[in-house]
């Protein structure tokens, strides 16, 4: 089973990274583009054979190490 | 004074905490490594400045959950003084020992100079030697040093007077200029600047020698 975990900052933490992407892209004179937001992405492979139970050890993962909850969230993906 | 210094892969401030230390408190300082899970009875645990583990994932995430950890989170719960300066105070909100996040400087510039701070509090085991509100001047090396927490959060701190340090002209965007806070119950203390690099005159200052002083007189 492959698991993908997206975590992003919480909303209302400043990103001062995706600001200068915004910036920069303002500058190439690509317009009208908004709320540029930097997301990072997981991928893993997992022995678990049920989908539930793999949910819930990944969840696990986010919240023990991959996120840190202060500031950020994360959603996952299951494919088997 | 029974003290111990940490050391990750990746720390780079392990030696220069230790030396300071043992200045200060003329007294050997143990060194531990990050797999270690016996500690002997300490009275300090001092967690270094440097890039842990390559700052992989997050800054201090992945030493925050290394062996020792456990170990310095249990002693730290028995009421040990436990000091992160740096990269020691990310991995010190990694592993839940204090509240907020270390987030990238607002400058996206790695700010490696000087600064001008005030002392926020004396009343800690940090901070007893310092005359409160007292301005000083530490040298900060970081890349992401931005202090954040909540809106409760950062009214708790306040409000229990957990801010020990704060930026008198603030070099990387923290909230409400914060440089270093302290736990609930005052003993562990994290802090982006380094005093145990300002401790001798010819290295530049030694506003960083009250600190140490402090945890003498303290814990001692």
């Amino acid at each position: 089973m492959k698991a993908r975990v997206e975590i992003s900052l919480r909303p209302g933490v400043l990103d001062p990274e995706a600001q200068t992407i915004e910036r920069s892209l303002a500058s190439l004179g690509f317009d009208g583009v908004g709320h540029v937001r930097r997301l990072k992405v997981i991928e893993l492979d997992l022995a678990h054979r049920d989908r539930a139970a793999a949910e819930k050890a990944v969840a696990a993962m986010c919240e023990q190490l991959l996120a840190n909850p202060v500031i950020e969230s994360y959603s996952i993906d299951i494919d088997d | 004074m029974r003290a111990a210094v940490i050391t990750f892969p990746g720390s780079n401030c392990d030696r220069d905490l230790a030396v300071a230390m043992e200045r200060c408190f003329d007294k050997p300082v143990a060194r531990i490594w990050h797999q270690d899970t016996d500690l002997p009875p300490l009275d300090l645990i001092g967690i270094p400045g440097g890039f842990s583990f390559g700052d992989y994932l997050r800054c201090g995430a992945i030493a925050a959950r290394s062996p020792v950890m456990r170990e310095v989170a249990r002693q730290a719960g028995r009421g040990v003084a436990v000091l992160g300066i740096c990269n020691g105070f990310q991995v010190l909100t990694e592993a839940g020992l204090l509240p907020g996040a270390l987030l990238r400087n607002s400058g996206l510039g790695f700010v490696c100079r000087t600064v001008a701070m005030q002392v926020a509090t004396a009343s800690s085991p940090f901070t007893g030697s310092f005359a409160a509100d007292a301005p000083i001047a530490l040298p900060v090396a970081h890349h992401d040093g931005n202090y954040q927490i909540d809106e409760d959060g950062l009214k708790r701190l306040e409000d229990e007077d957990r801010v020990a340090f704060r930026y008198l002209e603030n070099p990387n965007g923290s909230m409400a200029g914060i440089a270093g806070v302290l736990s609930e119950r005052r003993n562990v203390l994290g802090m982006m600047p380094h005093p145990e690099r300002a401790i001798e005159p010819l290295l530049g200052g030694s506003d960083g020698l009250p600190l140490f002083r402090s945890l003498m007189g303290a814990l001692a």
